[in-house]
């Protein structure tokens, strides 16, 4: 009879192998899912797998649509291996972008260098800015960061909501839910000419860098990792509790606005109340599938880039329903929550009756 | 020798083409992509756009053929859309909702040979143009039903966002209401989501609760004539003929016809003809219906509807026909005078009528 039966210790080489096996399985079970659609597995594959790395164009696009998620990812990460649990980035996003396009509407047409990194320094600010309310009310009420920080994405999504129908619609765009479009000065330049890729990919980049070394290699890290893995060792070693929850949640929300930053400044070129598009929340999954850990979070976020554009292409030239992308999300999830519990135990064979 | 030859190539073309019929035929069909905003679902704004493609389909045949992509985020996703279809050989894009205008312009510009048609928009190109349909002509009828018919005076609204397009809907409800009934209130609630069935309802509820018995809505589920249909009050569809979700309820609807359109633009471009310029047909066009009146629908408010619809038609009749005052009584269209078309997309205001007070009034 094949029992469970717990590890003594948890299985390093099954914490990395669990999300490669997950892909694995989830590639199997997308054959089947194309096969069971009516439609060739080979050529859906292909469509949904290789035409998002057709060509430079195409990985330029997988890149930019990666780079959100990446920034989003990696702050949260910080503040998940603390066990501070921010599960607003999409509204923390969204301020980062409202105040990137604050300073390029206050500074309009004009053609100074400063503009755009003043507004990464506001993007960063107004991510920050907005994840330290559920960092507040954590250490001094003790409120449930979880719960604050994804109330307030409702609230981000309501004051964006206010500013491009009020004080910030553009006022030769009828009445329409948008910004001006920003002038040349407050837009990212390029990365790859003649694609859409810009510099906000080389911030993730950099971002992932920092991760990296704030988390494996800087006291403050290795304090965070402590406390996530053992409270009671933190406070005994005299952890401040409250600091941690204040980086965890700081870092997580610079790091968010940062990215919608990049999304005003990059592709849209302006805010409009469309801005927040679930990068926040896919961010989540890509952190989890990528250990926390920054080399993870790069893998995870092209492959969460790949699911969101193969599904388009699976509409485009399949004509298969749109929830595709979805499907094989979720899919991708559920194995990989199904090969997690192999790190903490493992199969084993006993004979009945003993 | 060169007659061997010829034969021969001629023998291979032959039997390529016999055994490729298909792949031949598609080769010569034009691509025509859309893009939609939302699930096609089976009533709503883009589930008469597919009708519409349809019936391109239907009417233009084996010169071209369709492709779409449903529930695309008017953000900065849609340009990787738009341009997919362009590179992969689109001869025209129809991209259906006002938030791809950007992105539809960027495009565009990358790509001279292929033509672009946005809906409801105000921007437009050498190779990419907006088009819209004047659904207020259908409102204005609605609101002659529901004046003619309230016994509270209260209409009630369900609004997705106050732009010139909802307030266009909002106002010719109210004027063509009060027209024949100077009594009536229309209230309205914003459900700030164009989609939104949870919201939708609560707002329909309210409404219903402040003793309106007559509602519309001008967001995309059927939510609002769900919640007419439950509470025993009337009802005006909004897209689609909606009767099949409230058959007591619903008295008429005001239903998007894109078909035609889609097929007279696809040939002009086909055919080289096509020109950079907005369109924005009513019903004259055929592109704004009313859906069957309902037999609760007494017989004289029945062939008044009929005969003002024949009048619209006809040119004779604009709903915005001044004197057209705004709720705070500054007067925004001289009697006698019809409303341009510029003035109408620049609507910010509510008419007189209108209980509800706009919620970002400068």
């Amino acid at each position: 009879m094949l029992e469970l039966e717990a590890r003594a210790e948890p299985s390093r080489l099954m914490a990395w192998a669990s999300p490669l096996l997950a892909v694995a399985l989830m590639l199997v079970g997308g054959l089947a899912v194309f096969a069971a659609l009516g439609k060739d597995p080979v050529e859906g594959f292909r469509v949904f797998f290789l035409n998002p790395v057709k060509d430079l164009y195409a990985l330029s696009e997988l890149l930019l649509k990666a780079t959100p998620l990446m920034l989003c990812a990696i702050g949260l990460a910080i503040g998940f291996r603390a066990n501070v649990w921010n599960i607003g980035a999409e509204g923390q996003f969204m301020l980062g972008a409202v105040a990137a396009t604050g300073v390029a509407l206050y500074f309009g047409d004009a053609e100074s260098a400063l503009v755009l990194p003043a507004m990464v320094l506001a993007g960063a600010a107004g991510g920050a800015a907005w994840a330290a309310i559920p960092a507040l009310l954590r250490t001094r009420f003790n409120a449930n960061e979880i719960l604050v920080s994804l109330m307030l994405v409702y609230v981000a999504q309501l004051f964006v909501s206010w500013l491009v129908f009020g004080p910030w619609k553009d006022p030769d765009g009828f009445n329409f839910p948008q910004t001006r479009m920003f002038a040349e000065a407050a837009t990212l330049p390029m990365v790859i000419e003649g694609t859409r890729l810009h510099f906000g990919f080389a911030i993730a980049l950099a971002a992932l860098v920092a991760g990296y070394a704030f988390i494996n290699r800087s006291h403050a890290g290795f304090r965070m990792r402590v406390a996530g893995e053992a409270a009671d060792a933190a406070r005994y070693a005299g952890f401040s509790a409250t600091r941690m929850i204040w980086v965890g949640l700081l870092l997580g929300g610079a790091a968010a606005g940062l990215a919608g930053m990049g999304e005003v400044a990059g592709p849209m070129g302006q805010l409009t109340d469309k801005v927040g598009s679930g990068y926040g929340f896919a961010a989540i999954i890509v952190a989890f599938v990528g250990r926390l850990n920054a080399f993870g979070i790069l893998l995870a976020s092209l492959l969460m880039a790949l699911l969101y554009i193969g599904g388009e292409q699976a509409q485009q030239y399949l004509n298969l329903p749109n929830s595709i992308s979805m499907v094989f999300q979720g899919m991708l999830l559920f194995f990989l929550l199904g090969a997690d519990v192999f790190i903490h135990y493992r199969l084993r064979l006993r004979r009945r009756g003993t | 020798m060169t007659h061997r030859r010829q034969f021969v190539l001629s023998a291979a073309a032959l039997a390529v083409a016999a055994t490729l019929p298909f792949a031949a035929h598609a080769a010569d069909a034009a691509k025509v992509g859309f893009v939609y905003v939302s699930p096609i679902g089976d009533a709503g704004w883009t589930y008469q756009h597919d009708l519409g493609r349809k019936e391109l389909e239907k009417t233009l045949g084996g010169r071209i053929e369709t492709r779409y992509v449903e529930n695309v985020a008017e953000g900065a996703d849609a340009e990787r859309v738009i341009r997919e279809f362009a590179a992969s050989g689109s001869k025209i894009v129809f991209a259906t909702s006002f938030g791809y205008m950007n992105y539809v312009e960027r495009v565009a510009r990358q790509f001279p040979n292929v033509t672009f048609l946005h809906a409801t928009g105000y921007k437009s190109a050498k190779n990419f143009a907006p088009y819209n349909a004047r659904f207020y002509e259908g409102r204005y009828l609605n609101g002659v039903i529901a004046g003619k018919m309230t016994k509270s005076n209260v209409l009630g609204y369900v609004g997705a966002f106050p732009i010139p397009e909802v307030l266009q809907g909002i106002n010719a409800f109210t004027l063509g209401a009060r027209s024949v009934n100077p009594n009536v209130e229309v209230r309205v609630i914003w459900a700030n989501s164009w989609y939104d069935p949870g919201k939708e309802r609560e707002a329909a509820m309210t409404l219903i609760s402040q003793g309106a018995d007559m509602l519309t809505h001008h967001t995309d589920s059927t939510a609002t004539v769900q919640a007419a249909e439950e509470k025993g009050v009337y009802a005006f569809g909004y897209h689609s003929d909606m009767s099949k979700y409230a058959p007591k309820s619903q008295l008429t609807a005001t239903t998007h016809h894109w078909g035609e359109f889609y097929a007279r633009t696809v040939d002009a471009v086909l055919g080289g003809t096509w020109k950079p310029e907005g369109v924005w047909g009513g019903m004259k066009d055929g592109m704004i219906r009313l859906a069957p009146l309902n037999p609760a629908i007494p017989a004289d408010v029945q062939a008044m509807v009929k005969e003002l619809q024949g009048r619209i038609t006809a040119g004779s009749l604009h709903p915005f026909t001044g004197p057209v005052l705004d709720q705070a009584g500054k007067e925004r269209l001289a009697a006698g005078a019809v409303m341009d078309d510029a003035t109408l997309g620049r609507m910010d205001y509510f008419v007189q009528g209108v209980g509800s007070r706009l919620p970002t009034a400068k």
